[in-house]
């Protein structure tokens, strides 16, 4: 029951050497299936229904209808292959069913089948197929085998985004009944507790209290992880996994000298103690409403004045494009500021006014790259430039870290491949895919490696950060290698009244 | 799916987390230890132990780094650190010794 390791690591020469084909080669490959509790804790059938066919059909069509980028998507492809070895999966598993164009080509044959003139009364001529549960398989299997990263989309010469029409996919399936477990029992506990971890208050604030001891006993210096504050200025919305994981924890411990230092005074939220949104993975617009709506009920009773988000990376996508309309207006908070904002905005700005007193040297241990995450890069924007989601973390990484090389060109920025484990197949039965999916980032990682001797790769995305504490080791690097930004600007930050440096001559733990 | 221990069957999930916790005994967590391919031994049993009392108090397991900390302060910084606790648990403290300590699955990005 130990999740099996991966056999067959593939081994590149380059991040986008294309694979030889090897048809059928991930058509086993599916994550556990949602319990019929956990369907029912998002609100979706309990089990496949019988007339799930017609249910599925009348999805689609609803689909097609009310969003017009879908049906287009749909109807758009003309085949010309550009996308076809643009998928990190792809590329890692060689499978021909995971080329973009064929992933599509699951649902657009469905589609032509039942809502298409040639489709209805020439299937074999326009490559149309009907609904069964051969079909439903392969669907449940292939769209998890996309983490929505949206790489492929940016090649395309019609702009048809896989992510779309995979997210539809798994609409579709949720409710007929055949949903996910990773993504629907984390949905359903977020529901109920606040959280993709289920971690209550009490822990909350044991966790917080804990970080504050150990601040104190690193630095000398009292910086306070407040929880539920009323009346604080800035209202933190970060991923749970900040509160548990590693290299997580070290980032919002970089968050907390932020703030310490800009003097503003913050705190986190017991009700909204979650940044991440698994609502947009499984395509469901009610579930993303009601996660984010807790963000509002949040805001509102703390009554704060700015929303900041932590490193997330479709949260961050959630939140820039979405928040608006799910969970606005925001017209009771400090118009002075966007809703929201990013942290490494918020650091950026501090770093220009010259409010952090920085060592960079403190980081000299390290020899970095910056993974650029697949929803941070390509669905949303930083700061009030374009760009500003490439410009603004590699900024802040250079304001605290002397020895920074970016990985090839076409493997970064808005050709960042992902981590292999986004867009919710972060779960250990997807092991083997997660592991063949990080190929393209490892290879070309391994490449600044020997050209530049990185040691470290920093990450902006809680997803990335475990995704690659779990797969580095495989391709020959410890899990301590994968960073969090503001692990980086915590290393450097010298906190006013912080001992050693270049203060005096005292020792580090000189109060 | 279940564990066999002195006659009982003990139900658990796809992963091997059982499903009632309070059907959660010593001989049941060897029997799951050893279908982990674990062999226990008291530094194991430190970990498991530290877990079950975490999560008496807080419904939760402790992050990776307070599980480390309590660890160090029982045996020392040798195995207190990450390095010996993924020699311990091979697929990781937070899921693996959770599973042998009878505790639900960490969720969510971790």
């Amino acid at each position: 029951m130990a999740p099996k390791d991966s056999d067959d690591i593939p081994r590149m020469h380059h991040p986008l050497e294309i694979p030889k084909l090897k048809c059928g080669a991930m058509e086993d490959s599916a994550p556990y299936p949602a319990s019929p509790a956990h369907q029912a804790s998002v609100g979706f059938p309990e089990e496949l229904l019988p007339d799930w066919k017609e249910r599925a059909l009348a999805k689609m069509k609803d689909l097609a209808e009310k969003n017009r980028a879908f049906k287009v998507y749909l109807d758009a492809c003309v085949k010309c292959g550009a996308c076809t070895d643009k998928c990190h999966y792809f590329l890692g598993t060689g499978d021909p069913k995971n080329m973009p164009v064929a992933r599509q080509d699951l649902l657009r044959s469905v589609y032509r089948r039942y809502f298409t003139f040639a489709g209805k009364y020439f299937p074999k001529l326009v490559g149309a197929r009907d609904l069964t549960e051969e079909v439903l398989d392969e669907w449940y299997s292939y769209y998890h085998q996309c983490s929505q990263c949206r790489r492929c989309s940016v090649f395309c010469p019609y702009g048809i985004d896989t992510a779309e029409i995979s997210m539809a996919a798994r609409e579709i399936m949720d409710v007929v009944g055949k949903g996910q477990k990773y993504c629907n029992e984390i949905i359903g506990k977020v529901h109920v507790v606040g959280n993709n971890l289920g971690l209550q208050e009490k822990a909350l604030r044991a966790t917080l209290e804990d970080l504050e001891e150990e601040i104190e006993e690193d630095t000398g210096v009292s910086v306070r992880l407040p929880l539920d504050e009323k009346g604080a200025d800035i209202l933190l919305i970060t991923p749970s996994a900040d509160f548990f994981a590693e290299p997580h924890i070290e980032g919002l411990i970089g968050y907390a000298k932020v703030f310490h230092e800009a003097g503003v005074s913050w705190t986190i939220s017991s009700h909204a103690s979650e940044a991440a949104n698994f609502g947009l993975f499984i395509g469901s617009y009610e579930n993303m409403r009601k996660v984010s709506l807790r963000i509002r009920k949040a805001a509102q009773d703390l009554g704060v004045k700015r929303i900041i988000f932590g490193e997330c990376g479709h949260a961050w996508r959630v939140a820039y494009s979405f928040l608006n309309t799910l969970a606005g207006p925001w017209d009771f908070l400090d118009p002075k500021y966007p809703v929201p904002q990013h942290i490494l905005e918020f650091t950026w700005d501090q770093i220009q006014r010259g409010n952090l007193k920085l060592d960079k040297s403190q980081n000299d241990h390290i020899r970095l790259t910056y993974h650029d995450s697949c929803n941070v890069a390509r669905a949303s924007g930083m700061g009030d430039q374009p760009g500003g989601q490439f410009e603004i973390p590699r900024n802040v990484i250079r304001a605290v870290c002397n020895h920074f090389y970016d990985m090839d060109r076409d493997t970064i920025r808005e050709s960042t491949f992902c981590c292999g484990g986004g867009g919710g197949l972060l779960t250990d039965e997807l092991m083997d895919l997660r592991t063949k999916g990080a190929a393209p980032r490892m290879t070309a990682l391994q490449q600044v490696t020997e050209e530049h001797g990185v040691t470290h790769m920093a990450a902006i995305c809680a997803i990335c950060k475990t995704q690659f504490s779990k797969v580095m080791p495989k391709f020959g690097y410890d899990m301590e290698s994968i960073v969090s930004v503001h692990q980086l600007v915590s290393n450097a930050i010298v906190l006013t009244g912080q001992g050693g440096a270049e203060d005096e001559d005292g020792e580090e733990d000189a109060a | 799916m279940s564990y066999q221990v002195n006659g009982h069957t003990i139900e658990h999930d796809e992963e091997g987390y059982i499903t009632t916790l309070s059907d959660w005994s010593k001989e049941l967590a060897d029997e799951i230890a050893k279908v982990e391919n674990i062999d226990m031994t008291e530094e194991h049993w430190a970990v498991v132990n530290f877990l079950r009392d975490y999560y008496d108090e807080y419904q939760i397991a402790p992050a990776v780094r307070v599980l480390i900390k309590a660890i160090k302060k029982e045996m020392g910084p040798e195995k207190g650190n990450n390095k010996y606790m993924y020699e311990l648990f091979p697929y990781g403290p937070a899921k693996q010794a959770c599973k042998i300590a009878g505790l639900p699955k960490p969720t969510g990005c971790v």
